[in-house]
């Protein structure tokens, strides 16, 4: 009997998710979808419960549209998300676990296990971000990902793409789905897309067009974003005022507009819920540390860290640039050098985390004024000298400034 | 004034996958800090690779990228530069393409440029991922760390010798060697970048173009390298104790 089986699996995860909440290992959210899915292999299906989804994958922007998609489909009723990040078969298990009532889900799914979760889900909707070097020590090759996301994608049944068609990589995955949106959500690093997935040969850029000999090109988009300018299909122009900065924001947002039109939410309630977003699990959080303003920003890989650097304000702040290189971090910093940091010349800059000698002696390469300091309380507190403080750091360095100001 | 030392960045776009594109910055870096006019011309992958730079660099790619690369590097601009004594470093990818033949993303032999008599097919194990050591057979140069990341396996011909002998780590695959140096190509699997990581190494080349140099304070450089050594002791250690069984009773 699978659902006697599911309901103990289930009860077994929840058991030992509230263990580990108790005895301060974690959220207990991974540990409890793990037992589940170990008990139950299907567990995933059944915690879906025939409910309709909405997934969100990307090497970056996955937290943040999850969430703008998440505030726009509030406006049709209650929605189950796997809020905290936890983006593997097992921590979507735990969330559907955790809320069974909420009858529209809207899950960010890490990027290999895009066509497991579709299998198990049956999403309505796929919203595919953008594909760029990250965590080479474990998935090696970024096309192999665009490859895995094609497969999905060609199967019968797979869901609507709402895909950007700025990123070749995700042109060529999404355009073997039946139906896709297309949207300019723009690419500032171009630097994994020099060569044509699809062909090998050379991709020709003129400006925000891009066109291979075998014919894959940027299609035309039906949403469109310029600046902090949104056009939906109708052609309605949408004055998109993020609370949270960043261009790229801009295009999430879009992305979650195109998604959520779906469920038939327009595009105005949708840019309208988004803008009260402030915060994205301590990215963007603003707060305080020894009186002085800090700002929280999370890079886990080049492309992500060429947008953070571009919020950091051009008047007297204090930066530091936080780096570890944990598992869950991607185990080789070489990326370090594919980031732009000279943009900090003229600043004071405070390396610190786990790898602070790689950072320091990049910096010293981008001829960026720069301590370093070990311990990541102090690193803040030296850079509070300076101004007010933006704080950069990857994935684990990350989850350590959130506490050390107090949050989470 | 005499011209800027040229250092050509071959193909970024395209061999660019690891941050060895820093390899660029460290040369040219290194060269005006000691009041050498100096420059990186990135060659764009539409171009040709320019005859008239002093140093070229190529780094790490994907499989497809590294084929790509091979084609356009086979308009023997590169080839002309070495015929003319001028000085190379590669580094994985970057490497094997130099080679007599590598593997291409389906598997199939592909011809190289032959800058370097070797062949690379692929490591019977898993991937080489993680620190690796060495002792480099360039002169003055010493110690070598960084991080590789290949499934390549490369055996040096005749008329090449190992750039490094590998102490902790994969490297070649074959007679625990690291790279290759054949005349003034030098080539290696070492991220890092690898002249980031190995200041030696990269004034080691400068040498070759400019002759003899002032000395830098390399403090940090040095403080990263230790840190780097004692880390892969660690690991070595973490190995040991989680292998260690006590001794079978008599
Ligand atoms: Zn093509």
């Amino acid at each position: 009997m699978t659902s006697t089986r599911y309901a103990l699996a289930r009860t077994a995860g929840s058991l030992a998710a509230g263990l580990s909440r108790r005895t301060g290992r974690g959220d207990g959210t991974t540990v409890g979808g793990r037992i589940t899915l170990a008990l139950d292999p299907t567990a995933l299906e059944h915690a879906a419960g025939g409910r309709d989804f909405a997934i969100v994958s990307g090497t970056n922007g996955k937290s943040t549209t999850r969430t703008f998609l998440t505030a726009a489909l509030l406006t049709r009723g209650p929605v189950v998300s796997n809020a905290g990040g936890a983006n593997l078969p097992t921590g979507l298990t735990a969330a559907l676990t955790r809320d069974r009532t909420a009858r529209i889900g809207v899950l960010e799914v890490d990027e290999p296990f895009v066509p497991i979760v579709s299998e198990a889900v049956h999403p309505r909707v796929a919203v595919l971000l953008n594909l760029s070097r990250d965590q080479l020590d474990r998935y090696a090759e970024v096309r192999r990902l665009a490859g895995i996301w094609r497969d999905a994608l060609s199967r019968p049944e797979a869901p609507v793409a709402v895909a950007n068609c700025d990123d070749p990589l995700v042109v060529w995955a999404a355009s073997a789905a039946a139906t896709t949106v297309w949207v300019s959500a723009g690419q500032r690093w171009a630097n994994d897309t020099a060569v044509c997935p699809a062909c090998g040969g050379v991709i020709t850029r003129d400006g925000a067009d891009w066109s291979s000999d075998c014919g894959l090109r940027r299609p035309t988009p039906t949403w469109t974003v310029e600046g902090t300018q949104v056009t939906d299909p109708d052609g309605t122009r949408h004055q998109v005022t993020l609370a949270i900065p960043g261009d790229v924001n801009v295009g999430n947002a879009a992305m979650a507009a195109a998604a959520a039109a779906l469920w038939d939410v327009t595009p105005a309630d949708a840019f309208t819920a988004m803008t009260l977003i402030d915060e994205v699990e301590g990215r963007y959080l603003r707060t305080s540390f020894a009186g002085v303003p800090v700002r929280l920003l999370l890079a886990k890989n080049p492309a992500g860290w060429v947008e953070a650097l571009s919020m950091v304000p051009d008047h007297e702040v204090g930066v530091v640039i936080a780096v570890n290189a944990r598992p869950a971090d991607g185990r080789d910093p070489s990326w370090l050098w594919d980031v732009g940091f000279e943009v900090l010349r003229g600043r004071v800059a405070v390396a610190t985390g786990e790898r602070s000698r790689d950072v320091a002696v990049r910096l010293r390469y981008a001829d960026v004024d720069h301590t370093r300091v070990d311990d990541e309380a102090a690193a803040l507190r030296a850079a509070t000298k300076v101004g007010p403080v933006e704080v950069l750091a990857n994935y684990t360095a990350f989850q350590t400034y959130r506490r050390v100001v107090g949050d989470g | 004034m005499a011209d800027p030392v040229r250092i050509a960045l071959v193909y970024p776009t395209v061999l660019g996958t690891y941050g060895d594109g820093g390899n660029a910055t460290v040369l040219t870096q290194r060269l005006r800090w000691r009041g050498i006019d100096a420059e990186t011309i990135d060659v764009g992958i539409d171009h040709s690779v320019p005859e008239q730079a002093d140093l070229y660099v190529l780094g790490g790619g994907e499989d497809s990228a590294q084929t790509l690369a091979v084609n356009r590097l086979g308009d023997g601009a590169l080839n002309r530069a070495v015929d003319a004594g001028k000085t190379v470093f590669a580094v994985c990818a970057g490497f094997q393409i130099l080679g007599e033949t590598f593997l291409d993303g389906a598997g199939a032999v592909h011809p190289g440029l032959g800058l370097i008599d070797c062949r690379t097919d692929r490591l019977d194990g898993p991937r080489a991922v993680g620190e690796l050591l060495g002792d480099s057979a360039l002169d003055g140069v010493g110690t070598v760390t960084g991080y590789e990341n290949h499934g390549g396996r490369t055996v040096l011909g005749p008329d090449a010798t190992p750039f490094a002998t590998v102490r902790s780590g994969i490297g070649n695959g074959d007679a625990a060697g690291d790279g290759a140096i054949q005349g003034n190509v030098v080539a290696t699997y070492l991220h890092g970048p690898a002249l980031a990581r190995n200041p030696e190494l990269a004034d080691a080349l400068l040498r070759r173009v400019v002759g003899e140099l002032d000395p830098l304070d390399d403090a940090e450089e040095l403080e990263l390298r230790r840190e780097r050594f004692a880390a892969i002791t660690r690991a070595k250690v973490t190995r040991w104790r989680r292998q260690w069984r006590p001794p079978a009773r008599q």
